[in-house]
Parts: C-alpha cells; sequence; structure tokens
C-alpha cells in the first residue's frame, strides 16, 4: 500500500518556486492497476517522478510524504530518500519514448546484462530472460536484435519485459502507448494486465485518453492544477463522475455511432483559465471507494 | 461536378538494403481513390504504422515523387511537376504536420512564418500581407497582437498548431492535407482542432484530408473514409457507411482495438478485490 500524505513538490526556477503537486493525500492500495488522468501541466508526472523517486533539481520536495509499505533490500522501510536503491528490482518505470530509453548500441540481450545489481552469472541472466520474454510472447530471435531493427510496438513490449525482469511491486507507465497505433495499442495495454495478473504487481498508468483508463484501470486518480480532484473505482468513476472536470474529460473524445457535438466544455474550460476547476486539496468520499474533491472557493492563485 | 481527390493506379516503392540483398517495400500499392462533388469535404485516410497512409500524404504534398500513376486535386493534376509551378501547387494543397513543435524552429519568431507565406506563396505584400496573416489567425480563434514576436515554446501544443493551420489558410488552398494533426495534442484539447476543421470546411469552404490512426475523430469529422493496409485501399466509401457497417476484416480490427469507454476488452479478475 503506497501512502501519500500531503504531497507538495515544486519546481525552482531562479527565485520563483512554481508547485506542481500541490497537497495530494491519498492510499493507492497493492495489486491494482490505477489510472492517472488530466491535461499537459496538471502534475500527474510530477507526481508520478516523485513516487518513483526521482526527485532531482529544480524539482524538488516542498512538503509531505510518501510511505511505500515495503521494505528494501537492506530490510528497512523504503522512503523517498532511499528508494533509488531499489529501482528495478521493487519499483521500475516504463517511458513514453522507448528509442530513447534503450541504449542504442547494443543488443536486446546485453541491455538484460546491463542492469545495476544483476547476477554475475552471464549465462544464467541471457536464459531467465531468454524464458521471461518468451512468457510475455516475444519471440526468441528478439534477444539478437539492435533496438532500431524493432518496430515501435516490439520495442514498447522490450521495455515492458526489462521493467518487469525482477517483478518489482510498483511499475509505473507513464503514457506507455501514446506513439503506437490503436492495433498495437490494444496488445500493449493486454500484455500490461497480463503481467499484473500474473505478478500481483501494482502498476500507475498515466494516460490522456479516457478509453485507455477504462480498459485497464482497477482505480482513476483525476488530477487538475495539481490537486486530485476525484478517486475512485473506475468503474464507479465512469459511471457516475462526481466532478464536472471528470465528465469533461470522459466525454472530449467522440465515439463511433454518435454524432452529438463534442469538446464544446474544453473550450469553455480553456477559456477560463487554469483556474476552472481548482479544487480544494481534502478528498471526500461520497460512495464507497469514490473521493471527490470540493471547489476552490475563492481562492488567489499565487 | 469537380473532382475533389482522384488518384489513378498510384505506386511508391522504397528500396532497402544495398546491392546483394535489396528488398523492395510497396509503400503505396495501385491506390485508386475518387471523391466528386460540389461541397467541400473532409476526407479521411485511417491504417495502422506503415499502412502507407503517411506516404499518400507527402505523395499529394509532392514531398514523394510517385513511382507510378498520378493525382488530381479540384481537377488539377498535382503529381506533375511540369505543367503545375510550385506557387500554383502550394496556392491549391497545404500541409499541416503532426508536431508543430517540430515543424517550427524555436529560433524564429512564429509569426515570420505566416508573413513569408503570406508573401511568398500568396503574393502579397505589406500590409496586404499582415492583414491576410490577422484574418488567418482570427479564424482559428487566435489574436495577431497576441501571437506576433513569440517563439514556439511560448505556446501550449494545442495553440501552436491552431498557429500551424493559420498559416495554411494564408494562400486559400483548396485543400488541406493534415498528417495525424492532433496525435501530439492533449486529449481534452483534440476537439478543438477537429471542431476548427469542420466550422473550415463549412464557413471557408476548405477541403482536408485528415491522416490519422485515431478512427473515432475520423468517424465525427469525415464525409468519406479510406481504410489503407499494407500499402492498399482495403476499404473506401461514405464514412457513416463504412463505419457502421465495415465490410473488410482488416476494417473491424481497427474498429475493435478502439479503447472504447462502453464495452471491456475483457473482465478483470482482480477489480473487485480492491
Amino acid at each position: 500500500m503506497i501512502t501519500l500524505n500531503d504531497l507538495k513538490i515544486g519546481y525552482r526556477i531562479g527565485s520563483r518556486v512554481i508547485k506542481a503537486v500541490d497537497g495530494v493525500t491519498l492510499t493507492i492500495p497493492d495489486g491494482c492497476i490505477v489510472g492517472v488522468a488530466g491535461e499537459s501541466g496538471c502534475g500527474k508526472s510530477t507526481l508520478m517522478k516523485a513516487i518513483y523517486g526521482d526527485i532531482r533539481s529544480p524539482m524538488s520536495l516542498l512538503g509531505g510524504d510518501i510511505s511505500y509499505g515495503m521494505n528494501g533490500a537492506d530490510g528497512r522501510p523504503v522512503t523517498t530518500a532511499n528508494i533509488q536503491k531499489e529501482w528495478f528490482r521493487s519499483v521500475s518505470y516504463i517511458p513514453q519514448s522507448s528509442m530513447n530509453s534503450l541504449n542504442p548500441v547494443i543488443r536486446i540481450r546485453d541491455q538484460f546484462i546491463d542492469f545495476p545489481g544483476t547476477d554475475r552469472n552471464k549465462p544464467r541472466v541471457l536464459e531467465r530472460a531468454r524464458e521471461h520474454l518468451g512468457k510475455l510472447g516475444l519471440p526468441a530471435e528478439t534477444m539478437e536484435s539492435y533496438p532500431h531493427q524493432l518496430s515501435g510496438g516490439m520495442r514498447q513490449r522490450v521495455m515492458i519485459a526489462l521493467a518487469t525482469f525482477f517483478e518489482p511491486a510498483l511499475i509505473i507507465a507513464d503514457e506507455p502507448t501514446t506513439a503506437l497505433d490503436v492495433v498495437v495499442q490494444k496488445e500493449i495495454l493486454m500484455l500490461l494486465m497480463d503481467v499484473q495478473e500474473r505478478m500481483g504487481n501494482t502498476i500507475l498508468v498515466v494516460s490522456h485518453d479516457m478509453g485507455v483508463h477504462y480498459q485497464t484501470t482497477d482505480k482513476m486518480l483525476i488530477m487538475y492544477a495539481g490537486r486530485v480532484v476525484e478517486y475512485g473505482d473506475t468503474e464507479s468513476v465512469f459511471a457516475d463522475p462526481q466532478h464536472a472536470y471528470t465528465r469533461m474529460l470522459i466525454d472530449s473524445l467522440p465515439t463511433i455511432g454518435d454524432d452529438s457535438m463534442r469538446g464544446v466544455l474544453a473550450s469553455l474550460a480553456g477559456a477560463g483559465g487554469d483556474r476552472a476547476f481548482r479544487v480544494e486539496p481534502e478528498l471526500i468520499e461520497v460512495k464507497p471507494n469514490h473521493f471527490v474533491a470540493r471547489p476552490s472557493l475563492g481562492e488567489v492563485a499565487a | 461536378m469537380t473532382v475533389i481527390l482522384k488518384t489513378e493506379g498510384l505506386n511508391k516503392v522504397f528500396r532497402q538494403g544495398g546491392l546483394i540483398r535489396s528488398r523492395q517495400i510497396n509503400a503505396l500499392n495501385e491506390v485508386n481513390i475518387t471523391v466528386e462533388g460540389d461541397k467541400p469535404v473532409v476526407i479521411s485516410v485511417v491504417g495502422e504504422s506503415g499502412s502507407g497512409k503517411t506516404t499518400l500524404a507527402k505523395t499529394l504534398l509532392r514531398l514523394e515523387a510517385p513511382s507510378s500513376g498520378r493525382a488530381t486535386v479540384y481537377d488539377t493534376v498535382v503529381t506533375d511537376t511540369r505543367s503545375l509551378g510550385k506557387r500554383a501547387f502550394l496556392g491549391l494543397v497545404q500541409p499541416i504536420f503532426q508536431n508543430p513543435f517540430e515543424a517550427f524552429s524555436r529560433y524564429r519568431p512564429i509569426d515570420t512564418y505566416l508573413l513569408e507565406t503570406a508573401t511568398r506563396v500568396a503574393c502579397l505584400s505589406g500590409s496586404a500581407a499582415e492583414a491576410a496573416v490577422a484574418d488567418a489567425l482570427r479564424s482559428v480563434g487566435l489574436d495577431y497582437a497576441e501571437v506576433r514576436g513569440k517563439y514556439t515554446n511560448q505556446f501550449s501544443g494545442g495553440e501552436l498548431q491552431r498557429v500551424s493551420v493559420a498559416r495554411a489558410l494564408i494562400p486559400q488552398p483548396k485543400l488541406i492535407v493534415a498528417d495525424e494533426p492532433v496525435s501530439m495534442i492533449d486529449a481534452s484539447r483534440r476537439m478543438i482542432i477537429i471542431n476548427l476543421f469542420k466550422k473550415l470546411r463549412d464557413e471557408a469552404g476548405r477541403s482536408f484530408l485528415y491522416i490519422t490512426h485515431d478512427l473515432a475523430t475520423a468517424y465525427y469529422i469525415s464525409d468519406h473514409i479510406v481504410v489503407m493496409n499494407k500499402g492498399q485501399v482495403v476499404e473506401f466509401g461514405a464514412a457513416r457507411e463504412v463505419m457502421n457497417n465495415p465490410q473488410h476484416a482488416y476494417t473491424r480490427l481497427l474498429l475493435d482495438s478502439i479503447p472504447t469507454t462502453r464495452n471491456r476488452w475483457r473482465p478483470r479478475a482482480v477489480r473487485a478485490a480492491s
């Protein structure tokens, strides 16, 4: 179980501090896929980086803390300060652009050997890697390929294979399918769900696409201007969204067979600037496992 | 009736590899599409990566010469570079690219691109060029005074894509070829661009060739739809007909792959446990 307690994260630019995450308090239960949605600049990527423990200048932790509810290799509880030692082993990250994340000059097999803290026995690592790729449905030749010889979809599958090699308890996937077409996207999302069902880990998925969230996630987290607007079981959030902003996100895209006008609310929100849907940091449980925040009352923006 | 878009036996072959082991890739394989009519239309081209949809766009934009065949836009053969000069061509067909941050240099104020299009392509001078730029920006909902002198990093993706739509409008083209124009934009703001295309078709009389892998937005704005796979047109027809009653297995595969918010692909075993 991951617990965020009044988490505040900002970026220092000169003498100014821009708050990207502004008081987030929530608990993420173990063994579920949580979808994170919101527009660019709402703080979702910053929140993911913070949970991953990659807090580097100019980003800084302004307040609050994260508890991961697990112990590291040395037996002590994992915190923001020592989570870096757990990267790949208990926490891993699947980035958006796989081409920029794989080493372009070495073969896929060598990327498995390249892991920090991996087994010294190369044949044993390769044997495990081959077996692992097989389980994820990747052909054995993939091991001998260089990244540029693989298609975008295959590269993203290799990224998933690398990220799940040590069966980590937590995986963060930041827009894992944004650059892929619909057919490949479906395969990648199905693979992520398979992995989760087999390993029982927690996966946080960031996506712009509400359809992706509905298809893959168990819980939904909607963010706006650095705060959580709504958080709850996916079924409940889609069936009965409690906040106008969530409604807007769900209704923003057209569906086949429906000719109604779309995107009207989005342009209104654009006209309202970045304060149109500002909320208070506290979440209120309106239904079992379904939380919503109250609108902010005349708060003056910093 | 005007021939809005017609391709006749359009082929494009790419060769890969060296002398000994070379491979041919048919990016376009006998593409025949005919769209006729008197009213401006939106034609969507859908298909997955590698289906040849971007090659089709590049051929129509003269960025790639076809290996054989020809294409006609508004009764003018556009693939013949001799009969139709560059300036006349750019006054007829204009592009919008996928990533506006890559389409424009970040070291140059954005309005210089618009002014250049007005002076060089539309052949306007001085104040007439500025008026054309202001007009074009107004039609996409932006104010010239707010755009002037700004660089790409001062815009959001959606705003910048609107600027590139405005730039494409300046020479008053008949057809605008938009290659994945919204795939780099926030999902919640995509519809602003899509609705803008709709408005420009209905009010300004521009036709669009909309290249995408997003069938939902294609359904929303298209009059005609072209489904491509491996360089071939597998299905072509009126958008509503193709989408509501797909004939080809590949079209059905594309439709089934859309993540909708209605029917789940499969139930999740752990969902109830949380």
